[in-house]
């Protein structure tokens, strides 16, 4: 795609991307969990911009109100919920997770994860493909939490998936974008799929890196609520997305191998004289 | 055993409810909401790995051995 289309396309549309045929204002979703006091969470959410927010749902004993209070957090932010399945490990656990999930937030968007080991969190793809099968026949529009599998996300696709989340590392360790080739060539080889990196950012020129390479969108949790001040975190990552936004679609230059001066060479001083003493 | 041991052993089911061991009279799940003193709390509901809808959980029966979840929302990343 030609820079000026780009440019023109982000124009025409005041949201930065569409899912599932909604229109996201912002190109930052931001995980709710971890920080240090529910007033933090309110105020680096809105200093984030986000325009989508990712939720979960947990055991809750008799008598204890914490879900009809951070139900009543969460809706005073006027941000769209994206519930997760965190923690699952089998198809059957996702599935059931997401339909409690469904029925609690009102909402058929699930973030679907199907976790296969506990020292990675790495997504476990085939219980991934079969759950993200079975919910998006129950009218669910699922958001897989996956790897950068090219095969993988064929069949997410195949099963019903209209975004992709493919992980920049393993979820928690903010060590960035692992494998750039690879998320490279995923972002090329689906030009027309939202796809959102998921996981493992640290900073935000691990989000700057993403929104250079195209992708729709950075989805991050730890990196801002467990920073010193979360609230500044949060700004800092909105700076970033937009940095490497306005970076990809003001089309960056080719890297190549040898330098080359910046400065023109025809008229430089003392030019052809040798080089004498 | 007493003989008001017996009839409260006819009378009671042993769930795992959240994963710990309950005892409780109710017959539904609707009924063990209420008895667990859960009220309109918002949660979800599943049973023996199934979620049960919430206009389900009158016409759920409980039985000895059952496990239920009931959750509510939380923070997530």
């Amino acid at each position: 795609m030609s820079t000026t289309t780009r440019a023109a396309r982000s124009a025409e549309h005041a949201s930065a991307f569409t899912v599932y045929g909604t229109g996201v204002a912002s190109r930052l979703m931001l995980g709710t969990a971890q920080y240090p006091s529910p007033q933090v969470l309110v105020d680096a959410v809105k200093a984030s911009g986000a325009g989508i927010v990712t939720v979960s749902l947990r055991r809750e004993a008799a008598r204890d109100k914490g879900g009809q209070r951070f139900w009543d957090l969460i809706g005073g932010l006027g941000v769209a919920v994206l519930p997760n399945t965190a923690g699952c490990r089998t198809p059957k656990e996702a599935i059931n997770t997401a339909r409690m999930a469904r029925e609690l937030f009102d909402t058929d968007w699930i973030k679907l994860e199907v976790i296969a080991n506990d020292d990675t969190l790495q997504p476990d793809v085939f219980g991934l493909v079969e759950a993200a099968t079975v919910l998006a026949k129950e009218g669910f529009k699922v958001f897989p939490y996956t790897t950068e599998d090219l095969g993988v996300a064929e069949r997410l696709l195949a099963a019903g998936c209209e975004v992709l989340m493919p992980w920049g590392a393993p979820i928690g360790t903010g060590r960035g974008l692992a494998n750039p080739y690879a998320l490279r060539t995923m972002r090329n080889y689906f030009p027309g799929v939202p796809l959102v990196v998921d996981a493992g950012l640290g900073a935000p020129s691990h989000a700057a890196q993403a929104m250079e390479m195209g992708f729709d969108a950075v989805l991050l949790n730890t990196a801002v609520a467990k920073a010193v001040d979360p609230v500044a975190m949060a700004r800092a990552f909105a700076g970033g997305i937009a940095a490497g936004r306005t970076a990809y679609e003001a089309g960056l230059m080719e890297q190549r191998d040898m330098a080359e001066p910046s400065t023109p060479v025809a008229g430089t001083p003392f030019f052809g004289l040798g080089q004498k003493g | 055993m007493t003989l008001a041991e017996k009839m409260n052993e006819t009378t009671q089911s042993r769930l795992v409810v959240n994963g710990e061991a309950v005892a409780c009279k109710a017959a539904t799940l609707a009924q063990l909401l209420a008895e667990l003193g859960y009220g309109a709390a918002k949660v979800a509901t599943a049973l023996n790995g199934e979620f049960v809808p919430e206009k389900a959980r009158a016409a759920t029966p409980l039985a000895t051995g059952d496990a239920v979840e009931i959750v509510a929302p939380r923070q997530g990343g």
